[in-house]
């Protein structure tokens, strides 16, 4: 999802903790951050967290390639607290990250160095405003559909983290099925805009919930540490299921001939993004991954003087305090 | 019956005025969203733009009330060309670094807040109203705006360099701000917004006392540029508008 | 040295006069620029009126391993607790 192929690190501890550990987890018990937790658990999290709030600042990007062309005073301000909510939930992720000893800045230089992963979704470009509601229609739909049952997950700061998350991203999907709605309903032209978008984020998003887990021995690690709830395609057919149905309410086709109501399962079938391309995008060949980067370097290197600056600036300050003392 | 007339026209470009400068700087401040610095100042920078575009809202929709032809906030902030708008030519300066983003929002806001308390007073109880909800907002943008200004004047070698930088470039476009045409005497006259020199004693106290403790100096030159209120702007608000109103142009038809 | 601005722990009273709650942390070069901070990152939909902010640096945090010894004393003291006490329904609310 936002943080999709996160493999799990290998644990050689004293099986006998390992064992008390896995008891906590299973009884519930939240995990703190300066209470004892094997190396692969930890480093686990690091990777997953710091993958998840890098995909929060990345996503920034394509929706922010919209706000200064929003087409009303009222849109363009509903545009500017989403993307800065997101810019929030990156924050509130790094610094449940930090908590286990990396610093945000540490993630940072890894994200710049492709050492770090985000989300392949961010990689795709926003072309025609219709993009706006389908992103958050479908990309905040998928995300929602992974973050909430993470609220359950065994580390308390990334627990926490997704509940402060959830609650504030209630609005975000519904506001990108608003403006689907006015779309779809609208001109020929933004119908059509409507469909494009559709037609271009659909696979794109069954893609967020990563390649099929099943027989994934990282998934099952993650998955017994409850820092994964759900396998990946349990939450991609959950995608799915929810929907179509609103697809149709659009009077929008979804761009899967082969997708059917399947009876038996209670459930659609569909078929699979490709897989190859997928994993292109996760390689840095996505048709944005330059760009997102690019604009990320950009901002931490032209902001370095404003960062030094304000600390000079404190160290002066502290000293002038001590000195009146 | 001359006179109403004339002052609702007045009234009507004084309102544009304000809004204009609002919309064309939120507009400004906004096109940071995920460039920003550092996390902390992406966020505090969308909350500027928010309340500037926000105000907006407020200030269009009353002057599109007092126009009386069916225009409201949306029809003059996206169909209007660059000659019908009314801002200050110091909002539409580009954002430059952050530094020059900065001291652009505080020289603007040094005049804002002293400017909506007094037209807190207004006659036009429509008008007081707006102004103090926006007072409110603009009371922190200031104290936000002029902290940055002292830290990072008074910061590292570097960052005092980029402020004196910053100033030297947007100082000759403060002046207009406290400029009065016949408009402003207009509106001054009818109690209904202040005359724009009456703001000048605070916005010099303020800027001086912040400059001086961020060490840095106001340019010896008097030269200042004028225009924007009048309509004659820089050819950066014809990309801008460009930018913004392309979709309203593109369909005009369509609703949002 | 790290140039990275130090992390800060906050804390917000909320609208109805509860206490100050820790609602996450934030990064900040000093106190007064992190109180801006917690105004501008966790009060966007006006969740406070007040705000504490205090380096993470300066939290002493109790060891978790003497949760036990330095929880469990309270547990046994269960007449702290009302409903320990059995008044008789005829004496009405207390």
């Amino acid at each position: 999802m936002y943080a999709q192929m996160v493999k799990s690190e290998a644990t050689t501890e004293d099986p006998e903790k390992l064992a008390a550990f896995q008891a906590r987890i299973d009884a519930g018990e939240k995990i703190e951050p300066k209470e004892w937790m094997p190396e692969g658990y930890r480093k686990t999290l690091i990777r997953q967290i710091g993958q998840h709030a890098h995909s929060e600042i990345v996503g920034q990007l394509p929706e922010g390639n919209w706000i200064t062309r929003a087409p009303t005073l009222e849109r363009k301000a509903i545009l500017l607290a989403k993307v800065q909510d997101e810019a929030g939930h990156g924050l509130y992720l790094y610094c449940a990250a930090e908590t286990l000893g990396v610093s945000r800045d540490e993630l940072t230089e890894a994200l710049l160095s492709g050492k770090m992963k985000y989300s392949s979704i961010f990689n795709y470009p926003t072309l025609n405003w219709a993009d706006i509601g389908a992103v958050g229609w479908l990309v905040d739909g998928a995300a929602i559909m992974n973050q909430v049952p993470l609220q359950r997950t065994s580390f308390g700061p990334y627990s926490r983290a997704m509940i402060r998350i959830c609650k504030e991203e209630s609005f975000h999907q519904r506001q990108g099925y608003d403006i689907m709605m006015k779309m779809a309903q609208g001109s020929p032209e933004q119908k059509a805009m409507a469909q494009d978008a559709l037609n271009r984020f659909w696979y794109p998003s069954l893609m967020m919930f990563g390649p099929s887990d099943k027989d994934s021995v990282h998934s099952a690690q993650s998955m017994a540490w409850k820092i994964k709830i759900n396998t990946n395609d349990e939450l991609r057919q959950k995608f799915v299921d929810q929907t179509v149905p609103q697809a149709e309410y659009l009077g929008l086709t979804i761009p899967d001939p082969e997708l059917s109501w399947n009876e038996e399962k209670g459930g659609y079938d569909f078929s699979e993004p490709d897989w190859s391309e997928f994993f292109e995008v996760i390689k840095g060949n996505g048709p944005c991954n330059a760009e997102r980067m690019e604009a990320r370097q950009k901002a931490w290197d032209e902001g370095a003087w404003f960062r030094e600056g304000l600390m000079a600036h404190a160290a002066k300050r502290a000293a002038r305090k001590i000195a009146a003392e | 019956m001359e006179t109403v007339v004339k002052l609702d026209l007045a009234l009507f470009e004084g309102l544009c005025r304000l809004g204009d400068s609002t919309l064309v700087l939120g507009h400004r401040v906004s096109e940071w969203c995920g460039h920003a610095p550092v996390l902390e100042e992406d966020i505090a920078l969308a909350n500027v733009a928010l309340d500037l575009i926000g105000q907006t809202q407020l200030w269009l929709g009353l002057a599109g009330e007092v126009e009386g032809r069916g225009r409201d906030a949306d029809a003059l902030a996206f169909r209007r060309d660059v000659w019908e708008f009314r801002n200050l030519l110091l909002v539409e300066r580009p954002n430059g670094d952050f530094g020059q983003t900065l001291m652009r929002q505080f020289l603007f806001d040094a005049w804002h807040q002293p400017m909506l308390k007094a037209l807190e007073g207004s006659n036009d109880a429509r008008i007081a109203e707006i102004a103090a909800k926006a007072g409110r907002e603009v009371a922190y943008h200031l104290e936000r705006s002029a902290d940055l200004v002292i830290r990072l004047g008074d910061g590292s070698e570097e960052s005092h360099k980029r402020m004196q930088t910053a100033l030297d470039t947007l100082w000759p476009y403060t002046g207009e701000m406290m400029a009065s045409d016949a408009t402003d005497c207009a509106l001054a006259e009818a109690g209904v917004m202040p005359a724009p020199d009456s703001i000048r004693p605070q916005w010099e106290a303020l800027v001086g006392e912040v400059l001086g403790e961020a060490t840095l100096k106001a340019p010896e030159s008097a030269y200042m540029h004028k225009g924007g209120k009048q309509g004659t702007h820089s050819e950066h608000l014809g990309h801008m508008l460009a930018t913004m109103q392309w979709l309203q142009r593109a369909y005009p038809d369509a609703k949002w | 040295m790290s140039g990275e601005w130090p992390l800060w722990e906050i804390f917000i009273r909320g609208q109805h006069g509860l206490n100050h709650r820790h609602v996450g942390s934030l990064h900040a070069p000093d106190a007064e620029m992190a109180v801006k901070h917690a105004r501008d990152v966790y009060t966007r939909r006006n969740e406070g009126v007040s705000i504490w902010v205090v380096p993470s640096a300066a939290i002493t945090a109790s060891s978790p391993s003497e949760k036990g010894p330095l929880f469990e004393p309270s547990n046994s003291k269960v007449y702290r607790h009302p409903t320990f006490f059995d008044i008789p329904e005829d004496v009405g609310k207390m």
